[in-house]
């Protein structure tokens, strides 16, 4: 289990080229940042099935509203905005369990906190691969969803837009929190503990962007929002996170 | 007297609402010396078992 | 001579015997403050034209969430300052002020669900204030439970302490959007103290209950601080004179 990860450090080790600082430290964390990404992407379709829970857990709980309410679409259209949203943020709960699980188990993380690379861009990269492995599948999954809740066609572009965007913020977001928790057992509860309360902006600007594509307006405005959030997250959190992993480390 | 305790008719609401307040003030203080009566005694043992050197 | 003073702050001994000392001049006042706001607010004030006595509630439902919000912030900062400078007294400090912090926080939401109740015929709206009391509420949660959950203690000072700073930063932001996302969805929040400014006889009390809870929050975190700073001294010197006083 630790072969993925020596490679992995010694690439990234050898990117860290001592000549004259400055640009070329920059390029070094770049190249160790695509590294990294690239790493975790391969890494994840090696196993494809996980990268399933989420989507079917996000599946099914939206499927729990309609049997557990009404199966009138009218109903559900109007809770829709907020159900799928509920949901989306609880599978991205889920799949944060998947971020740093298997490289602080094989001492991957220690590898990159070590490596002299910057742990800031690394945890950019790990959190943008994680993006790519469960949020953007979410954005893509969730029209089908909305449908299923009662939602227009024409509905879905929005839908499609502000859960791709929101979910970049829910990804950066949790990211923190899975750091903080690192290696503790059974820390599902807690990470939601110190999760949600954070993510409940995007859950109100996301559900209003649902909201507001469902009745056939723009959603323009809460979509800013959101992509705001996504910026600010882009710019914190990694930072946050690196600093986070370190002390888990300690 | 019992003017005042009827509150004006929202005594259902006021004096639990002041009981509530107290008790907290009250609990922190309570929790806060317990707190420290116990680190005192944790490190008195501490240091007994070290044979009273640190 | 400032400098000295700081580093002095950092220092676990003397700051065990200040606190020690320091704690009956805040304690004091804060009874008689409290005591004195108590008298003020449930006695000597008329009752309000709107609510009549009911708005008493005011007395406990305001310190209640002062305290909460001043409580929050001194933590961030205490845990902002232990992190930077890696000074443990900062971590002890921000220890101490969680558990007072989170019990305010419940003291306002069951006293403002108390106010509601009879003034606005709800104990609970989703209003912004309320709700944004809510949220910090299971912030401090799980501030603690970060804390509880890391067993070494140096660990858990400095992921807490992260915690803390990433939380304050998001105040604001998840105040701002509650706010916007209550404005939309309801007409203006009738939980509001929308009243003409309040007669000295009122706002007097009001103004001795903040202040006396504030000086009574320094007082018991001076206490909890005593407790917190020994707790992080496993092998010291100075321990052995302090703890056998």
């Amino acid at each position: 289990m630790s072969a993925p990860g020596v490679p992995a450090a010694a690439a990234l080790a050898g990117t860290a080229a001592v000549q004259d600082g400055g640009g070329v430290q920059l390029a070094g964390a770049l190249d160790a940042a695509r590294l990294a990404l690239l790493r975790d992407l391969k890494l994840a379709f090696r196993k494809r099935g996980q990268l399933v829970q989420p989507l079917a857990f996000f599946a099914l709980v939206t499927m729990l509203f309609p049997l557990g309410l009404s199966p009138e679409l009218s109903r559900l259209r109007e809770i829709a905005p907020g159900v799928l949203w509920v949901a989306a943020l609880l599978a991205s709960l889920l799949a944060l369990e998947f971020l740093f699980r298997d490289d602080a188990y094989d001492g991957t993380l220690e590898q990159y906190a070590l490596s002299g690379q910057s742990l800031t861009a690394l945890m950019f990269a790990k959190t943008a691969a994680h993006w790519l492995l469960t949020g953007l599948p979410l954005a893509l999954v969730a029209p089908l969803a909305a449908l299923s809740l009662g939602a227009p066609l024409a509905a879905l572009g929005g839908i499609v837009a502000s859960v791709a965007v929101g979910s970049v913020a829910l990804s950066l977001i949790g990211s923190i929190g899975a750091a903080l928790t690192l290696g503790m057992k059974r820390s599902g509860a807690l990470l939601s503990l110190l999760t949600l309360p954070l993510s409940l902006p995007v859950l109100i600007y996301g559900a209003r962007a649902t909201q507001l594509a469902m009745s056939g307006a723009t959603p323009l405005a809460p979509l800013e929002l959101l992509g705001a959030l996504a910026v600010l997250g882009v710019t914190l959190a990694p930072i946050a996170a690196a600093a986070a992993v370190r002390i888990s480390l300690e | 007297m019992r003017a005042f305790l009827d509150m004006g008719g929202y005594a259902a609401f006021v004096w639990p609402a002041y009981l509530v307040t107290l008790t907290v003030v009250v609990l922190n203080i309570v929790w806060a010396r317990r707190a420290l009566s116990r680190s005192r005694a944790d490190a008195r043992r501490r240091l007994d078992r070290r044979g009273g050197e640190p | 001579m400032t400098w000295t003073w700081f580093h002095r702050l950092a220092s676990p001994p003397y700051v065990y015997a200040l606190a020690a000392r320091l704690t009956p001049w805040f304690a004091w006042p804060a009874a008689l403050l409290i005591v004195g706001g108590l008298w003020g607010g449930l006695v000597l004030a008329p009752p309000d034209y709107q609510q009549g006595d009911g708005f008493r509630i005011i007395y406990v439902h305001a310190p209640s969430a002062w305290m909460s919000l001043m409580v929050y912030t001194t933590m961030a900062v205490a845990a902002a300052v232990g992190l930077i400078w890696r000074i443990k007294v900062a971590h002890a400090v921000a220890a101490s002020c969680a558990p007072i912090g989170a019990s305010f926080t419940f003291a306002a939401l069951v006293t403002g669900a108390l106010w509601g109740e009879p003034m606005w015929g709800t104990y609970w709206e989703w209003d912004p204030r309320l709700t944004s009391e809510l949220i910090l509420l299971f912030l401090y949660l799980g501030y603690m439970g970060l804390r509880a959950g890391i067993e070494d203690t140096q660990r858990a000072d400095r992921a807490s302490a992260l915690l803390a700073v990433v939380g304050v930063v998001n105040v604001p932001i998840i105040h701002y959007s509650v706010t916007w996302w209550n404005s939309l969805h309801q007409a203006p929040s009738v939980m509001r103290l929308s009243r003409p400014a309040m007669p000295s006889s009122m706002l007097l009390p009001l103004l001795m209950m903040l202040l006396g809870f504030t000086l009574y929050f320094v007082a018991v975190l001076l206490v909890r601080l005593r407790s917190e700073v020994l707790a992080r001294e496993r092998s010291a010197s100075w321990i052995r004179e302090a703890v056998s006083a």
